[in-house]
């Protein structure tokens, strides 16, 4: 891939854009079409499309593997940390609305909390799933 | 979307059928926007179209066969089961009410409570935000640990044993991961 300018200067350009997407669509969910689910897809295509350009090994710098295994059990734990943190506060579990003072901000904290669980599980989760496909291929040829 | 079914059954190259079913999704998620569901089509756009169709390259690069080879044996039998099930879906449908019928069973069921209690007790203005992580926040952890356990399915099967038996390790990774959202949905 060391002489595809244009292609290595587009995803540069659309990297950036790409991520920033992903963040408006996990924050934005609650306001319009979107959510944690979409947002981590779109945020690991960012990663992908790196990897796809600049090869895997490039991108295993960028994020390496521990980070994305960490991330990927984290936002379960987050998801399920706020349905505990609820069952401690003396709601039922993944009732959000003990989660503050006021009901209907404690389900703004706690939907946000699990959007954002979901993201970083799914993100984490398809670019582990991608860089293995991806990276197996290497593996073999170095060995 | 009946024209890419149809050129998928006839099409041996692997590479088109990847592409063909990233043409499916996308042309699902046109279906979706239309039928006014803009976060079902957002997701089968994104996931549908664009990770799916990656990983089925990825997978492509990785086993390195290029066309489906054509089987000799009979197509008769798969073909009677597939024609059966396709009528009683067929024949399912009849029984549903139509699209958008007020009258329909699911617009009576917990629907209405969802359209006028949520903006008071969730305040989040997309319904379908809040039905999804608030009223239905189980399904969705349990949706969010199907990915999970994908991923470490795929994690253990491939991750570390990949000089040994590469074909048996993929194999079982696919399906692992596809019977685990086949069991959840």
């Amino acid at each position: 891939m060391r002489h595809k300018a244009v292609l290595r200067v587009s995803s540069k350009l659309l990297i950036p854009p790409i991520m920033l997407f992903a963040l408006y669509v996990q924050f934005h969910g609650d306001f319009g079409p979107g959510g944690g689910f979409q947002a981590g897809v779109i945020f690991a295509s960012a990663f992908i499309l790196y990897a796809l350009v600049f090869g895997v090994s490039r991108a295993r710098r960028v994020v390496p593997a521990g980070v994305t295994r960490a991330t990927l059990a984290l936002g379960v734990l987050l998801y399920a940390g706020v349905g505990v943190a609820g069952l401690l506060l003396g709601g039922n579990y993944l009732n959000y609305s003990v989660l503050a003072p006021d009901p209907v901000q404690g389900q703004h904290l706690g939907i946000m909390l699990i959007e954002f669980g979901v993201g970083m599980t799914v993100a984490s989760a398809m670019i582990t799933i991608f860089f293995i496909f991806a990276g197996r291929d290497r593996d073999e040829g170095d060995g | 979307m009946a024209v890419t079914g149809l050129a998928y059954i006839f099409l041996r190259n692997l590479f088109a059928l990847v592409m063909l079913s990233g043409m499916f999704s996308l042309t699902a998620a046109v279906l979706y926007v239309v039928m006014d569901a803009v976060d079902v089509a957002f997701t089968e756009a994104a996931v549908g179209a664009g990770i799916a169709t990656v990983l089925g390259l990825a997978t492509l690069g990785l086993i390195g066969v290029a066309h489906e080879k054509p089987s000799r044996r009979s197509v008769l039998g798969p073909f009677l089961v597939v024609l059966i099930t396709g009528a009683v879906l067929i024949n399912a449908t009849l029984d549903m009410p139509h699209y958008g019928d007020p009258n329909a069973p699911i617009h009576h069921h917990v629907a209405p409570r969802y359209i006028e209690e949520s903006g008071r007790e969730v305040g989040v203005p997309n319904i379908v935000t809040s039905v999804l992580a608030s009223y239905r926040g189980y399904d969705t952890l349990g949706e969010v640990t199907v990915i999970f356990t994908a991923a470490c399915g795929v994690l253990v099967l491939l991750g570390r044993s990949g000089r040994r038996r590469p074909g048996a390790g993929n194999r079982g990774g696919r399906e692992g991961a596809a019977g685990d959202a086949g069991a959840a949905e």
